[in-house]
């Protein structure tokens, strides 16, 4: 397969939400180490909504389930995690409106989009330890990778190796934003969550469309 | 060792202390129809007036929900515990409490909360609601040292939430314009001061296990009301010690003058008992009477809390006569009354 339906998007998004309920302990734990140890928790039970909206709603494009992903994680979890990712998936639904499957240009644009809503949302900056750090990157490879005429499938994966280096190089950085500002020097050593969740759903998005 | 608790299902456990809530204070509360988590004041919100809302995630009982009523906050938009609450039920908050005279919100310097309460503004907005935001920033702790700009915007609110939000509901009560509340909102952010400490960590329902290691013989100074690490980790100290070395920091902050005048709180962060807070409290008054400070109000107990959390916080609120007439104005809420 090398474009995604709105059906396609569905199951990749039950594919995310299958990897965080699988990865919420990991995600808690590092989000108690400089947090308050709630990501794991937040982000399933923004993902178990989503599963649910997505299984009762009527979706004619892929516009309409980043619509539905949406409005259903932003209302059930709230939190930073919340705006976040809602933005994420609205910046892509509407990127990609009007098209019925997204092929390998639109897949990028769906990466970039979703990165340009976390920095607009977030406010963060590069290497602030946030989310950010992870997505940046991403959207940098999923473009290289669409210039060197890669397919889809590779466009995400290589999307998905980049925000998982991204997210390790939140290890050495000091966190400006967000609630592990405050720790200062203490927040090095570790992994931004909201880094660490970014990485897991664009690889979970990633080995979704490969295993097609 | 997972934390005992008494809780049935953890994904329940907003929506039923909620209703545990109303059931306690009918005459106070009552929620948003279709929006549960939208809560507001039986006597308060009317034609003219300034709306207050406030908010946040849950946790922190009574804050927030606890200073809902006549003379305080309008309205509370409760979130999952420790996380904003997303921008809909702030939303049905501000369409709920609005007078015509503008909305005033809020909730203390998070991240999440700014992100969401942002949002729910845009959306009141298009409902030609004018929203007007004032965060709380009381937690001395809270600013990272390698900051350059102005340390004040860049802190938490924490206890001290309970003087500004006083502070901002009886200037709403007193019917003063949108300009007026909004100024009184920050002068009484500007004039309140919070320094905790924590004995021991909580933990979430869901994972019942501690948000951060502390040693059995160590405290942590400056910690958050989410169990997020504080600023300086040491051994455990005597109550005038600790009582000593939060208030060495609020008033190098505050710079009272002879002759000022001051409110308190010394809160509890969920199981410090009254004890150890009376204990605190006798060495804060012995400071205040060392400075010639005057103490106009004291208040004790468990008012911003972080669950089952071992620790405790001062909160000082530097008065003026402006604002010991607003602390003074009466108000009834569910958890506090004034007049």
């Amino acid at each position: 397969m090398s474009t995604i339906d709105q059906a396609r998007l569905i199951d990749l998004f039950n594919l995310m939400a299958d990897a965080i309920e699988r990865e919420k302990d990991h995600l808690c734990e590092l989000d108690g180490a400089i947090g308050d140890a709630d990501h794991g928790v937040t982000m399933s039970i923004g993902f178990s909504a989503v599963r649910k909206a997505l299984s009762e709603v009527n979706a004619a494009h892929p516009t309409d389930v980043f619509n539905t992903a949406a409005k259903a994680f932003l209302n059930a979890v709230g939190a930073s995690a919340g705006p976040l990712y809602a933005t994420a998936f609205m910046r892509a639904g509407a990127k990609v409106k009007g098209q019925t499957v997204l092929d390998r240009t639109a897949v990028a644009d769906m990466v970039t989009a979703m990165a340009d809503g976390v920095r607009s949302r977030g406010k963060a900056d590069l290497g602030d330890k946030t989310m950010l750090d992870a997505w940046d990157p991403a959207a940098k490879a999923a473009l290289q990778a669409l210039e060197a005429d890669r397919s889809a499938a590779e466009i995400l994966s290589q999307a998905a190796d980049a925000a998982e280096k991204g997210a390790t190089t939140t290890i050495d950085m000091m966190a400006k934003k967000g609630r592990s500002a405050r720790l200062g020097p203490r927040s090095v050593g570790h992994i931004d969550p909201g880094a660490a969740s970014t990485a897991i759903l664009l690889r979970a998005m990633a080995d979704g469309f490969t295993a097609e | 060792m997972k934390t005992k608790k008494l809780i049935n299902d953890p994904a329940a456990i907003i929506d039923e202390m909620l209703d545990g809530m109303l059931a306690a204070h009918p005459q106070h509360l009552m929620q948003v129809p279709d929006s549960p988590r939208s809560i507001i004041a039986r006597d308060g919100p009317r034609d003219g007036k300034v709306g207050l809302v406030i908010g946040g995630g849950s946790g922190h009982e009574p804050t927030f929900v606890g200073f809902v009523g006549r003379g305080l906050a309008d309205a509370a938009a409760i979130g999952n515990v420790f996380a904003s609450p997303p921008p809909d039920p702030i939303l049905e908050c501000a369409k709920a409490v609005d007078g015509g005279a503008g909305v005033l919100f809020m909730y203390g310097n998070y991240a999440g909360d700014v992100m969401n309460f942002d949002m729910a503004a845009e959306m009141a907005a298009m409902d030609d609601i004018e929203v007007r935001t004032v965060l709380s920033t009381d937690d001395v702790a809270s600013a990272p040292p390698d900051r350059r700009v102005d340390r004040r915007v860049d802190r938490r609110g924490v206890a001290g939430n309970f003087f500004i939000f006083k502070a901002a509901g009886a200037a709403c009560d007193k019917m003063l314009d949108f300009d007026a509340c909004e100024r009184i909102a920050r002068k009484a952010n500007d004039h309140t001061y919070t320094m905790g400490v924590a004995l021991s960590p909580c933990s979430l329902p869901h994972t019942r296990k501690p948000n951060f290691d502390l040693g059995p013989d160590e405290m942590e100074i400056g910690l958050g009301i989410h169990g997020e690490p504080g600023v300086e980790r040491g051994p455990i100290q005597s109550a005038d010690a600790v009582a000593d070395a939060l208030m060495d920091r609020i008033l190098s902050e505050m710079q009272p003058s002879k002759g000022d005048t001051v409110a308190v709180l010394v809160n509890s962060l969920g199981s410090t008992p009254m004890m150890e807070l009376y204990l605190l409290n006798r060495r804060v008054k012995q400071r205040l009477d060392d400075i010639r400070v005057g103490l106009h109000a004291t208040w004790v107990g468990g008012y911003c809390t972080s669950m089952e959390m071992a620790g405790a916080s001062i909160s000082l609120h530097h008065l003026d006569g402006e604002l010991i007439e607003m602390l003074d104005h009466p108000c009834d809420c569910a958890q506090f009354r004034v007049g």
